[in-house]
């Protein structure tokens, strides 16, 4: 193991090597990334601290390191805590997947939330819910057989000697008409109650966010993450193009194929733990890439972009409406639909559309 | 050298496909080929419009036989209990999709010349999410139910986001291109769904009148809308009649429809407006009836071809079609309750949605 240095006073990049393994760190990642992971920090004790019942700063860090009192400890680790995790669970699936597919269709428009998969994940957690009136896991069985079935219909549809992003894009859209026209038929086929509960969740909300989510939603990302991370390189080689890729010993199709798989489960997850929350996907990649001026899908700091935005926007939904609570995808859609417009001006100025 | 003959082999499968299509097009296009054809159309699907229309009145959980439908009509005799369904419940309804289907079809026709794209749609373009929006807001804020009051708001929420869509989908060089304006379409919808679920959150009574309202209902409308609403119906498709000249000229290119003389300012003004007034009116009586303005102006090009005159007078005739099949079909299919016409239109249309994208050549995206 050794560390190379570029300038004697800055070093730019850490390199960790050993026989079977190598890491090669740039400067600007690991500073995005401990920056991200402090305001996450922040965003995170800020929102455990308030509520119905306000707690102070001090308090919350005490009840965290396990010095707290009971009342505290109740607040925070029965009623707040699970919000929390899951949303940062949530954050991390969603912008993991919209990376995954953004980096896959060399193209940022193909977030899954764009290419309809979220609304097909929806689709499938409703008609658990209003149909067969399941909850807990088989809520998140539909949302993840929802979410492939929608996703092998959008590839397939789009295929056409080969898959052009625009295509793909254009494919998605409809069939997530589609299926949102399926949702708004199961909801005038039940009750007022069932529907308003329904109507929250496919907003995209956290507010009845309970500790089996986080498990669930935990052991699918520990499942789920290690893969990922064993293909970022492939990834990074596969932005090059196909024949570079190919001709640095890439298996391209096995390796799309598995990204697509754990972008598709990655969404599915998300969507089957906190609803459809819109936008995360999309903005949390290209977020990402910005920061750290990156060419490769940058997953992790991804994750983090993706952490950071869905608990701000609880953290908003809960402040600005105070008492009220807002979900926390109507946050995301105010702060995700201009960055989508300008998304789209750039594309536009670049000529690409 | 494998790859080498497989883009020889799809260039020749390129070349073989585009050479049918071509056949196809000459064949079916009776553009100074067969005029006769279309008025052969014309008069086929006038008859096609009479027996859904009559299959309207006549099923439905109730099936009611032909000659009492035509007796009820023409000898409206009250004490009859068929009759009285026909003339109070199944009448109002049918004559509602009559207009809506007309409405939307045409109000597609004008989007998709305007735009000069094959996807343009008032729902996929977010006009419909801009009156719903509006009318949500004006059942919330200030407690309006009545059709009356509700169709101002619809009408200002759909003209204004055709315009903003329009704005958006066409900055940059070059023409507003189908993903462009399917996007920017995407991006406002999605804003403006997600502040009327903040809104229908915090207050059940909307809900309760807006669940039913989005999929798109030719009964939930009330006898006295259909009086008020219709004049704006007509305005807006005289206006269409009157445009079309100018939308043929403009089909050539904005510089080539200058040089002969059109307005173009003003041709898109016309055009905006009386897609305001078709589709706010329309949404406002039925609520946003999904992809009608999208698959209609399809079947009536693959007939007509593309002279927005017969176009406009085709899809008069192939909405209201449309229209009343799906709402007839939805009536009796999962009985003993119905399948709101939005679903039905809405699942037809997103078939057809990704046909479309499928045919497009990769230039035209």
């Amino acid at each position: 193991m050794k560390t190379a240095e570029n300038s004697p006073v800055f070093p730019k990049k850490l390199i960790l090597r050993t026989n079977y393994f190598s890491l090669r760190l740039e400067k600007r990642t690991i500073l995005t990334a401990i920056f991200l992971c402090v305001a996450i920090f922040a965003v995170a004790v800020w929102s455990i601290s308030i509520g119905d019942f306000p707690l102070s700063i001090k308090d919350v860090l005490a009840s965290l390191m396990g010095n707290g009192n009971d009342a505290h400890d109740f607040i925070i680790f029965d009623l707040r805590l699970p919000r929390l995790l899951t949303g940062l669970l949530v954050g991390v699936a969603l912008g993991i997947s919209g990376a995954l597919f953004q980096s896959l269709a060399h193209n940022p428009l193909a977030s899954p939330d764009i290419i309809g998969f979220n609304s097909g994940a929806a689709l499938g957690a409703v008609l658990m819910i209003i149909v067969f009136s399941a909850s807990g896991l088989l809520v998140t069985l539909g949302a993840v057989l929802g979410g492939f079935f929608t996703a092998i219909i959008v590839f397939s549809l789009s295929w056409r000697d080969g898959l052009s992003p625009y295509r793909l894009v254009l494919v998605g859209i409809g069939v997530g008409f589609t299926a949102y026209a399926g949702i708004n038929f199961l909801m005038t086929r039940t009750d007022i109650v069932t529907a308003a509960s329904a109507t929250h969740w496919l907003t995209g909300s956290l507010n009845t966010s309970v500790w089996s989510d986080v498990y669930v939603t935990g052991i699918g990302l520990a499942i789920l993450i290690p893969i990922v991370l064993f293909l970022q390189k492939s990834l990074d080689h596969l932005e090059m193009g196909n024949d570079m890729a190919a001709a640095l010993g890439i298996r391209i199709n096995f390796i799309r194929a598995i990204a697509a798989f754990a972008g598709v489960f990655l969404a599915a997850l998300a969507v089957a733990a906190a609803g459809p929350i819109p936008f995360v996907a999309l903005v949390s990649g290209p977020i990402a890439r910005r920061l750290i001026n990156s060419s490769g899908p940058s997953l992790g700091n991804a994750a983090l972009v993706g952490v950071l935005v869905t608990l701000s926007a609880d953290l908003a939904g809960r402040m600005i409406f105070a008492p009220m609570q807002m979900p926390v995808g109507v946050f995301t859609a105010i702060m995700g639909a201009p960055f989508l417009l300008w998304l789209l001006t750039m594309q536009i100025r670049k000529g690409a559309i | 050298m494998s790859k080498h003959q497989s883009s020889f082999s799809s260039d020749l499968r390129s070349v073989v496909v585009s050479k049918r299509a071509a056949q196809r097009d000459r064949f079916m296009s009776p553009v100074g080929h067969r005029p006769q054809f279309r008025l052969v159309g014309f008069w086929i699907l006038s008859i096609v419009l009479f027996i859904v229309l009559v299959a309207s009145l006549a099923f439905g959980s109730r099936s009611i036989p032909f000659e009492t439908v035509f007796y009820s009509l023409w000898q409206f005799d009250s004490s009859i209990i068929e009759h009285l369904v026909i003339h109070d419940l199944r009448l109002p309804r049918t004559l509602i999709g009559i207009t809506v289907g007309a409405a939307f079809a045409v109000a597609g026709v004008l989007m998709q010349a305007i735009t000069r794209n094959p996807l343009a749609d008032p729902g996929l373009l977010g006009v419909n999410a801009g009156a719903s929006f509006a009318v949500v807001l004006a059942i919330w804020l200030l407690g309006i139910t009545t059709i009356g009051g509700l169709v101002w708001f619809a009408f200002l929420g759909a003209g204004s986001i055709s315009v903003l869509v329009y704005v958006l989908g066409s900055l940059g060089r070059g023409a507003a291109t189908p993903v462009r304006l399917a996007l920017a379409g995407a991006a406002i919808s999605a804003l403006l769904f997600a502040l009327i679920s903040a809104i229908i959150l915090n207050s059940q009574e909307t809900l309760q009148i807006y669940r039913f309202w989005i999929v798109g209902s030719l009964t939930g409308a009330v006898s006295g809308s259909f009086e008020q609403l219709l004049p704006f119906i007509v305005v807006g498709l005289l206006i269409a009649f009157v445009v079309a000249t100018s939308l043929n000229t403009m089909a050539l290119g904005d510089e080539m429809a200058q040089a002969l003389g059109t307005k173009i300012a003003l041709t898109r003004l016309l055009t905006l407006a009386s897609v305001t007034l078709l589709s706010g009116a329309s949404v406002a009586m039925a609520g946003p009836v999904a992809f009608i303005g999208l698959v209609v102006p399809h079947m009536a090009r693959f007939w007509c071809g593309p002279n927005q005159h017969w176009l406009i007078l085709y899809a008069l005739l192939l909405g209201p079609i449309v229209l009343i099949a799906s709402d007839t079909i939805g009536r009796i299919i999962l009985p003993p309750g119905e399948v709101p016409v939005g679903i039905m239109t809405a699942l037809i249309g997103g078939v057809v949605f990704v046909w479309i994208v499928r045919r497009m050549r990769m230039a035209q995206l």
